[in-house]
């Protein structure tokens, strides 16, 4: 395994190659509504002047192309279909070519292979009808970057076009399950957010569920069953350095970091009860935040850090719960028939994703902080674990299938609970983590 | 209405950033992250709970009956009726009087060897998020342990552990697995004897 630390250089241009177009006859995309069409766009293959630069505006296409689709926002016209091949992307193309094709955007690429340790790729973002370039960007990183630099390249697009943050250039950490049900092994592995590079983080045989990416992408906190008792740890992904968090009087689980990445909050089960803790990741100081007999877990901080969702049955079934981050003012949020679980609270604050089995069923659904507007999602004999994409549109989650055989997959599915899609892994695969946006 | 306004914002710094060349706007440095490395696992820091070696234990028996050795773990589990664990409700963790039975079995042989301890297991059926049914599992647990420290046996020689639904005995998904997999298990791994 390489473990050499890559320095890569990110330029980022804009050019603009025509003025003064009013805003509102721009191409943009409403994300907030469901079962929209998705916008027709050419992306052509990117060009370059060598061999291996044509190579890699192939494979580079083909990933831009796979992002945008997959958010279900865009269809990628089939390149056999162009009309127009361009030779120079700083000249405006043929509109008319392309709007024959009814493509409303277009994307004009380039690669620049300058050394082996340096490529360029350069594109432009045309509105077809609109007649006019909406935004131009420059890349630099080393050749075999060149995954995240079309990640890169797909979030501009989806950000120009949206005017949302992109989410593509992420990573994604989730359990490798293998073995037959009664006899499952689980293991700790991370892919980049569309399924490629997928690869273990630990070797040995101890079990590992329920891991969660660190603000800054870097650590990762799961809960292991390495001995006897099981409890949290912290692994550093670039090096490897494992840590157990703390030493309590009993069961550690369900950890999950503060947004500012110097706490965590976690679960204690103390002779048989669980409630919720915070630790201060530098001093390793606990301060307990609930303390009622019934059970208290999952919990999860609002991104601005001052609230924090939960799961408790203290009303005599699961449901949703939130406080202050100092465990005042307890608010049940869930009124529904039903038993609500596992509330992650949105990287936009706006919302809360959790699961709610009801009939039989178990959901994936959403709902405002303040318990209003709940929406399910999904519905199968067992989906569970939502975790957030970066900017807050998506959700991926884990579905078992009923039975013997049954398996868990990892799925993923719109806020507006559109564009439902299994997401690729090695094998079966469970507990979800999405990280942030990479820098 | 803010789509509208955040696309007039960025239109205007096209309009102001627009020149014939391009020009660089932001330089962002980027590690791409390398693999990660693993590093062996330390040797555990909870005490595995193993039974102390005792002088004082009954000479090993020849079996009489086919019956298991008395004091291992097979004859823990024959007194305990041929299961060492007790089931529960559907999202309950109260015993009901059958596992009051079995305990009190398990108890009176656990008092029986005094060197012997128990890791007591708590699982939960499949149809219940993770973290949940850790929780609901520890619970079940701690009823088995608390039930078997007041028929006498010692708190430090049974260990708690919640399993959740990680570790299914049954693998069908009906009424008959799921009323399996809900289960409090008293795992004696070393007997007093082989």
């Amino acid at each position: 395994m390489k473990s050499v630390l890559k320095i890569i250089v990110i330029m980022m241009s804009v050019f603009t190659a025509s003025l003064a177009m009013p805003a509102h006859a721009q191409l943009s995309i409403d994300i907030t509504k469901g079962n929209i069409d998705p916008t027709p766009i050419a992306i052509p293959d990117f060009m370059s002047t060598d061999s291996r630069g044509q190579q890699i505006g192939r494979d580079l296409a083909e990933v831009v192309r796979a992002d945008l689709e997959r958010s279900g926002l865009f269809r990628a016209l089939d390149p056999n279909s162009f009309i127009e091949k361009q030779t120079n992307i700083d000249y405006a193309p043929t509109y008319a070519d392309w709007r024959v094709i009814k493509a409303e955007a277009l994307v004009s690429g380039r690669i620049v292979v300058e050394s082996d340790s340096r490529m360029r790729v350069e594109f432009r973002l045309w509105d077809v009808f609109g007649g006019e370039q909406l935004s131009g960007l420059r890349l630099a990183a080393t050749p075999d970057n060149w995954r995240r630099m079309a990640h890169k390249v797909s979030d501009a697009i989806y950000t120009q076009l949206t005017g949302e943050t992109g989410y593509f250039d992420s990573r994604i950490v989730f359990i490798d399950e293998s073995g037959p049900k009664t006899d499952r092994k689980k293991r700790l592995a991370i892919m980049d957010q569309d399924g490629a590079n997928p690869q273990f983080l630990l070797t040995g045989p101890s079990t590992v569920i329920t891991p969660r990416f660190s603000p800054n992408s870097q650590k990762i906190t799961y809960m292991s069953y390495e001995n006897i008792v099981p409890a949290i740890y912290l692994l550093e992904i670039e090096t490897g350095r494992r840590e157990l968090l703390g030493s309590f009087p009993g069961m550690t689980f369900a950890p999950r970091f503060s947004p500012d990445g110097n706490k965590m909050i976690l679960t204690l089960a103390k002779a048989g009860n669980s409630d919720i803790y915070s630790m201060d990741l530098r001093s390793r100081s606990t301060t307990r935040l609930t303390t009622n007999p019934a059970i208290d877990v999952s919990a999860s901080y609002a991104p601005d850090g001052k609230n924090i969702v939960f799961n408790s049955d203290r009303g005599g079934s699961p449901q949703i719960y939130t406080m202050n981050a100092d465990g005042r003012n307890v608010k049940r949020i869930s009124f529904g028939k039903g038993r609500y679980n596992a509330p992650v609270w949105s990287p936009r604050g706006d919302k809360i994703a959790f699961v709610k089995s009801t009939g039989g069923k178990f959901h994936i659904g959403v709902m405002n902080p303040d318990g209003s507007g709940e929406r399910l999602l999904t519905e199968s004999y067992l989906d569970e674990g939502p975790t957030w994409s970066p900017n807050g549109r998506v959700i991926l989650f884990s579905r078992e299938t009923r039975g013997r055989g049954g398996k868990n997959e990892i799925w993923s599915v719109d806020l507006t609970g559109t564009n439902l899609r299994r997401v690729p892994t090695p094998g079966s695969a469970s507990d979800p983590a999405w990280s942030p946006l990479l820098p | 209405m803010t789509r509208q306004l955040i696309l007039l914002l960025t239109a205007a710094a096209f309009m102001t950033a627009c020149a014939s060349k391009p020009k660089v706007v932001e330089e962002v440095a980027v590690a791409e992250t390398p693999k990660p490395v693993f590093v062996p696992e330390p040797a555990p820091q909870a005490p595995v709970v193993q039974a102390p070696i005792q002088q004082q234990q009954p000479v090993i028996q020849a079996p009489a009956n086919n019956l298991p050795t008395p004091g291992s773990v097979d004859d823990f589990i024959y007194q305990a009726g041929g299961d060492a664990r007790v089931y529960f409700g559907y999202d309950q963790f109260n015993l009901t009087p059958s596992a009051m039975d079995n305990l009190r079995a398990q108890a009176a042989w656990l008092q029986q060897y005094p060197s012997v301890n128990a890791v007591v297991e708590g699982n939960a059926d499949e149809r219940g998020t993770r973290e949940y049914n850790l929780a609901l599992a520890a619970r079940r647990a701690e009823s088995v342990k608390s039930f078997l420290v007041g028929q006498g046996v010692a708190s430090r020689r049974l260990t708690t552990v919640s399993y959740g639904k990680e570790r299914p005995i049954d693998a069908r998904s009906s009424e008959a697995g799921w009323a399996r997999n809900r289960n409090g298990h008293t795992n004696v791994m070393n007997g007093a004897v082989g």
